[in-house]
């Protein structure tokens, strides 16, 4: 038996090491909970019931014993004629003559403008699956004349369509397409100049002082808050700029606009916040393309540039595509500089070009999120569940690209 | 001096000019074109800064130079309101302090815990596992943070602490949320310091006895403290930039308290309220939140330089 004083510690100093690492792991536990508080709130209020009151009962509106949802282009025509004022018709029949709109459109019209469901009331997912009875006997109790159903807030009408200022006719139409736009802007103004100025810095930076405060540069720059960002976009772009960015220079000026703040200033300002970051990816990929490959390139009589073109870029790509779509997942969530550029609190119209007023995803689950009611806040939940699964797919598209292409040179 | 004198007793061996062989190298527009325009590239980054710095300076000299404004109430008045020119910094400041300070109390010792589990515990499944879930943390938009400590932090704070204490608004649920937000970062920045330790100290250690705790915490986080200690900064300066969070859960209006309960809106939150409203261009206004971009500007660089310093000064370098 080993006498006692040989290691009067052990026990206890493992038990110690015991209650550490699990607190080490607690920590990563949490993190782990978090995530999944924030995607269970998120779901929450994305789904749920929701108490309906309407102007109209569509019970009222059966035409021979068929219902509203029903009833054919013509008889939905009718019931708009008697519903609303000859005013509002023209009006309409102006935006869109009434022959050249399908049915599915004459049938939101109906909903819109003579049913209008008004959403007075919402419950969370959690409690509409465990208080059902509590629910419908509130609803009945508060709001006699309201119909009880189970709303998903993202559903297809939501996608298509654009911002209302009613709740239960919002979409992100218009976000989405605005975010298309900006993020087409980016990746054609970041891409080439990123992935120019890492072949510089890799491929024929010699070790000069211009060439290390370049590179000391971009890593700064990859630190510095994207609002400053946002700031700068702001004077230069919009202000500065102006006559560009406006379109006046090019005699294409959105009339709904025609100042700076348009989706190509937002555009370029997101290229400028993420080209630090795509640079530094882009030179990791050529930094991990092998020198005997260039050497061998050399050795042909191949010229410095033919080298990286033929050989160092082509390597490289994979690598380089990979860090450019991290980067540009980081453009399409980005929403503070968005804000200072200019984003428009309020746009109805799809954005037609570079030069339209716009808005995207973040910045509208932003003013969503702001809101006090209710209502924009399941709203601002099914735009994020957009908006992740936008991101999700993109990630995924960068991690199956790494995987295919990964392959030991 | 060598290729110039082959040229030369080559040129004069032939004869006939069609055979001279010009050993000088080949001027080719092309390639100069090319690494032009990539050098052009390249300097951009450089003109990014000097935007930024150029457009943060000359509107805030425009602030500095109203006579409504003087540099010292700017740095003590404790309060800002710009509709009666009162522009004092401090609570601005103080409440972006707060905010960054709640966020780093989480960030930091949760980061570092999960970096040593997963560089010195965790086997290879577990890690291929977790690192991704991390990554995923890391990877969404700080708006839906944002969201996500309105509708689900400060609910539940107001349940825990009284919805008397905890106002709507908070600079503790908007600190929490944004430790959250952080933690990925300090994490990946700490781990990678921690796997650069050689194996070979980590043997040493189990050879004299240690347990993996101490060899974790008395010879590896020693020998990757400055890693960590960079990370530690970088974090600093994320959460003093961090934007949507704060505009969306700290509160909209200036407030000079301590209380973590009680709504205060930080650097940030100021500048994208007031710009998201309508703006006149070069009013005292407008050019008042450049100034508070600059001090935002010079906070963040000296925190990321001091980051850079760390890692040059104290690094560890093993063969």
């Amino acid at each position: 038996m080993i006498p006692a004083r040989f290691n009067p510690q052990t026990p206890r100093r493992h038990r110690t090491g015991g209650v550490w690492s699990t607190l080490f792991l607690g920590a990563i536990i949490i993190a782990i909970v978090a995530l999944g508080a924030l995607l269970t709130n998120i779901m929450d209020e994305s789904f749920g019931l929701v108490a309906i009151e309407s102007r109209i009962d569509p019970a009222t509106l059966e035409r021979d014993g068929t219902l509203l949802e029903a009833l054919d282009k013509e008889q939905l025509i009718q019931i708009l004629t008697e519903h609303i004022s000859a005013g509002l018709l023209r009006r309409l029949e102006n935006d869109q003559a009434f022959e050249e709109r399908d049915r599915g459109n004459v049938y939101a019209l109906v909903l819109e403008r003579v049913v209008e469901p008004e959403i007075v009331k919402t419950w969370s997912l959690t409690d509409s699956l465990l208080n059902r009875d509590a629910i419908k006997a509130e609803a009945l109790a508060k709001y006699p004349q309201a119909t009880l159903e189970f709303h998903a807030w993202i559903n297809p009408a939501f996608m298509q369509m654009s911002q209302s200022s009613k709740p239960e006719f919002a979409g992100v139409r218009t976000a989405i397409l605005g975010s298309l736009w900006t993020i087409a802007i980016t990746i054609i103004v970041a891409f080439p100049t990123g992935v120019g100025a890492a072949i510089y810095l890799e491929e024929y930076a010699s070790d000069t002082l211009v060439n290390r405060v370049i590179q000391t540069n971009i890593n700064n720059l990859a630190g510095v808050p994207s609002i400053l960002y946002g700031m700068l976009g702001l004077t230069i772009f919009v202000r500065g700029l102006e006559p560009f960015t406006s379109g006046a220079l090019l005699g294409a000026v959105d009339t709904t606009t025609a100042n700076g703040r348009t989706v190509l200033s937002a555009g370029l300002t997101l290229a400028l916040l993420v080209l630090p970051l795509l640079i530094i990816n882009a030179q990791e990929a050529i930094k991990a393309v092998p020198g005997s490959l260039r050497e061998a390139s050399y050795g042909l009589g191949a010229t410095r540039w033919q080298t990286i073109w033929h050989h160092v870029l082509p390597n490289a790509m994979p690598g380089i595509l990979t860090g450019t779509i991290l980067a540009i997942s980081r453009a399409i969530g980005e929403t503070a500089p968005l804000v200072v550029v200019g984003a428009s609190a309020f746009v109805a119209l799809d954005p037609s070009g570079p030069f339209s007023k716009f808005t995207t995803l973040p910045i509208q689950i932003y003013q969503w999120t702001t809101r006090p009611q209710d209502q924009y806040r399941n709203l601002a939940a099914a735009a994020i569940l957009v908006l992740l699964v936008l991101l999700l797919s993109l990630n995924a598209a960068a991690v199956l690209l790494r995987n295919r292409y990964s392959r030991k040179l | 001096m060598a290729l110039a004198n082959t040229e030369s007793t080559v040129a004069s061996d032939n004869a006939t000019p069609e055979a001279r062989v010009v050993l000088r190298k080949r001027s080719r527009p092309g390639e100069t074109l090319f690494q032009s325009f990539l050098f052009i590239c390249g300097a951009i980054s450089i003109l990014t800064t000097a935007g930024i710095i150029y457009v943060l300076g000359h509107e805030s000299l425009l602030f500095f130079r109203s006579p409504d404004v003087s540099l010292l109430e700017f740095f003590t008045g404790t309060k800002w309101q710009p509709a009666i020119l009162e522009f004092g910094i401090l609570p601005l400041f103080n409440a972006t302090l707060m905010t960054s300070a709640i966020a780093l109390a989480v960030a930091l010792p949760m980061g570092l815990s999960a970096a040593i589990y997963l560089s010195e515990y965790a086997t290879l499944r577990t890690r291929g596992v977790l690192k991704p879930i991390l990554e995923v943390l890391a990877g969404i938009p700080t708006v839906v943070y944002g969201y996500f400590a309105l509708s689900f932090m400060t609910p539940l704070l107001r349940t825990l602490f009284g919805a008397n204490t905890v106002e709507i608004y908070n600079t503790a649920s908007a600190g929490l949320v944004m430790g959250i937000l952080i933690l990925p970062l300090v994490t990946s920045m700490s781990e990678d310091a921690l796997s650069a330790v050689p194996r070979s100290l980590r043997e040493a250690a189990y050879a004299l006895g240690a347990t993996k705790l101490e060899t974790a915490v008395k010879v590896v986080v020693p020998a990757a403290l400055s890693g960590i200690t960079a990370a530690f900064i970088i974090a600093a300066s994320r959460a003093v930039g961090e934007t949507m969070i704060v505009a969306v859960a700290a509160g909209a209006g200036p407030n000079f308290t301590f209380n973590p309960f009680r709504a205060a809106e930080t650097m940030t939150g100021h500048i994208v309220r007031i710009s998201g409203g309508d703006l006149s261009y070069d009013s005292i206004d407008y050019n008042s939140i450049f100034a508070i971009g600059s001090m935002l500007f010079l906070m963040t660089l000296t925190l990321n330089l001091i980051s850079n310093r760390v890692v040059r000064r104290f690094r560890e370098v093993y063969e």
